[in-house]
């Protein structure tokens, strides 16, 4: 097992290299450079200086190697825009406003979603389950951008609950992180977890047929605790294998919604750096995102070799 | 079914082989499944509704989706049923011109990623070797982001426009149907009846199309069905992040950007285009989750 791990783990560096060099050449091979984009009315000789000086006017291979260099080093480049701020140093502020956001999306959408799954497969046909299945199909077809306008003309614009917009970090104190993140990541996890409720549903439907459930009856265990201690257990495996494909959904509704509530975390960025046509910041940006998605869907494969034993990855 | 001998059409029906005249038996039992099951029914319906609202607009609503002739930000009214927006154009026609836009996404993206995709994984599955392993890298390296960024990227690489962003989406769900498919060809390829064919010299071609294709359709269907479900979510979120067709177009992405302004005064603006994406989206699911049951395709996988 130990060994399957490490290949995964090797592999995903393979994975972000080969997404690093697909994002070099991608804004390479499109016609127009950032550069004649951003001094379109500068007379050209400054702009064959600027050039030069990023380095532009040379072979591509070595713009390459230098990209390469540079990531590794950490160094995204500037933005072109404003005070030429670096990337590395706008992507380091987005990060923890991001990784909040979908942590406590995660939280409270895993959370729901598991309760939810449970109840409805052990009350299987009833009036509850229905509504549920039919919420869970609520949740993958309504767009997490316009539950986050919804959210806010509720709870911020007519109830005056909450705040509607912006960000504060945690050492602010837990409240006014939690109220500024509370209806974003409600937005962000609602696919997520409708996903989420239907797997468990259906996997807790297979385990309770299971016979060491009914041995578990047999010898006097209280439902509850079979629910509890035999059931749930297995069910979770099923839930994990989806987990990657449920985390996509989670991730870019991450990515959206910040847009929604002005939040600058890695989706802000990176829209506002497509928008202003900021190509240092967009690689960054999407860089970023990726490395992230990459390396949660390594945990994901990780934790499903150690939830079950059984697995042996022979490969 | 009745037969009528001495008709034409009664005729044509008298089976010669089974699998050859008419439609097949298998086919006919899960159309008459879909039929009963009451998801499929109600999915079926409301995609009907909605896309002889895009096909007929003009005849559905007077009102030109672009002309800005009425008061602004009017409250619903029976005039407006869905009220105007801020620059006075009836959100109505805005609304029912926009299913266009986002059918017509919906449908041209997978259909495009699916032709595309099962066509590698066809070749990918059945040959195997280095085209196998060269569609298998892409695949991975589409896997290490999630769909919708994919699109945003190819967005921001091609820039915004409705042509690219119907690229920008086919290409965001490719890799699945390429995934799906060559995963259904290399459990086939290896059962008795492909073997047997290939004894009695069927060549690979048809082999591929009358043999494994067929076979493998499925879950290719069900994913089809709930793709187009989300491609119409992804140029949604495109055009309300400001990334997808021209600002002037009515599309629901765009509306509910706008929307945003106008939180607090008109309700309606945020309200009745994000309930047209979800019913739209909503009858695929229920569709696909009925196909899904009828067809007995394995939920995520």
């Amino acid at each position: 097992m130990t060994r399957y791990i490490v290949k995964r783990i090797l592999y995903a560096f393979v994975v972000i290299w080969a997404v690093a060099t697909l994002v070099f050449f991608m804004l390479r091979i499109v016609p127009g450079d950032p550069i004649g984009a951003m001094l379109a009315e500068v007379d050209p000789t400054v702009a064959e200086a600027v050039r030069a000086k990023l380095g532009l006017d040379r072979p591509m291979y070595i713009q390459y190697l230098f990209w390469m260099r540079n990531i590794l080093q950490g160094d995204f480049g500037n933005s072109i825009y404003g005070s030429r701020v670096p990337v590395s140093q706008i992507i380091l502020e987005a990060i923890p406003r991001t990784l909040s956001l979908a942590t406590l999306a995660f939280v409270i959408s895993f959370s729901l979603a598991l309760v939810a799954g449970v109840i409805s497969a052990v009350k299987k046909y009833s009036a509850l389950d229905h509504s549920l299945t039919f919420a869970a199909f609520l949740g993958i077809s309504m767009p997490d951008f316009w539950l986050g306008i919804l959210l806010i003309i509720i709870f911020s614009v007519n109830l005056q609950w909450l705040p509607a917009i912006g960000y504060e970090p945690l050492s602010k104190g837990f409240w006014p992180w939690f109220s500024h993140l509370i209806l974003p990541a409600l937005a962000a996890g609602l696919p997520f977890s409708a996903v989420i409720t239907r797997i468990t549903r259906s996997a807790m439907l297979e385990v309770l047929q299971a016979d060491y459930i009914k041995v578990a009856r047999a010898k006097g265990l209280r439902e509850r605790g079979v629910i509890a201690r035999h059931a749930i257990q297995n069910a979770l495996i099923p839930i994990v294998t989806v987990m990657g494909i449920a985390l996509a959904l989670l991730i870019s509704g991450a990515v959206v919604v910040e847009n929604v509530f002005a939040i600058k975390g890695l989706g802000r960025v990176l829209i506002q750096g497509i928008l202003n046509r900021d190509f240092p910041v967009v690689q960054g940006a999407i860089l970023i995102v990726s490395v992230i998605f990459v390396f949660t869907n390594l945990a994901v494969d990780i934790l499903y070799t150690v939830i079950d034993p059984r697995i042996r990855y022979e490969e | 079914m009745a037969s009528h001998p001495n008709t034409a059409a009664g005729i044509e029906q008298i089976p010669i082989f089974e699998a050859e005249v008419g439609v097949p038996k298998r086919q006919r039992r899960w159309l008459r499944a879909l039929w009963r099951d009451k998801k499929a029914v109600t999915g079926l319906i409301i995609l009907l509704l909605m896309i002889m609202a895009a096909i007929f607009a003009p005849l559905i609503t007077p009102h030109d989706p672009s002309d800005m002739a009425y008061g602004f930000l009017e409250a619903p009214s029976l005039s407006h049923p869905f009220g105007t927006d801020d620059l006075g154009r009836d959100l109505f026609a805005r609304i029912i011109y926009g299913a266009r836009i986002s059918l017509m996404v919906g449908l041209t993206t997978v259909s495009i990623a699916l032709i595309a995709g099962v066509l590698m994984g066809l070749v990918a599955g059945y040959y195997g070797g280095w085209v196998d392993n060269l569609i298998m890298r892409y695949i991975d390296l589409q896997w290490a982001f999630p769909n919708f960024i994919i699109a945003v990227y190819l967005v921001a690489v091609f820039g915004a426009g409705l042509s690219n962003v119907i690229v920008a989406v086919t290409l965001a769900f490719l890799d699945d149907f390429a995934r799906i498919t060559r995963g259904m060809v290399l459990s086939i390829r290896e059962q008795e009846f492909i073997v047997a064919a290939r004894s009695i010299g069927v060549k690979d071609q048809r082999l591929l199309l009358r043999h494994i294709l067929p076979n493998a359709m499925a879950p290719v269907i069900v994913l089809a069905t709930v793709t187009v479900s989300y491609a119409i979510l992804a140029e949604a979120g495109l055009s309300f992040l400001g990334l997808g067709v021209k600002p002037t177009t009515p599309t629901w992405g765009l509306i509910l950007s706008d929307a945003r302004t106008f939180f607090s005064r008109a309700w309606w603006l945020a309200l009745f285009p994000g309930l047209a994406i979800m019913l739209t989206v909503l009858s695929l699911n229920f569709f696909g989750d009925a196909l899904r049951d009828i067809l007995d395709v394995k939920e995520y996988k």
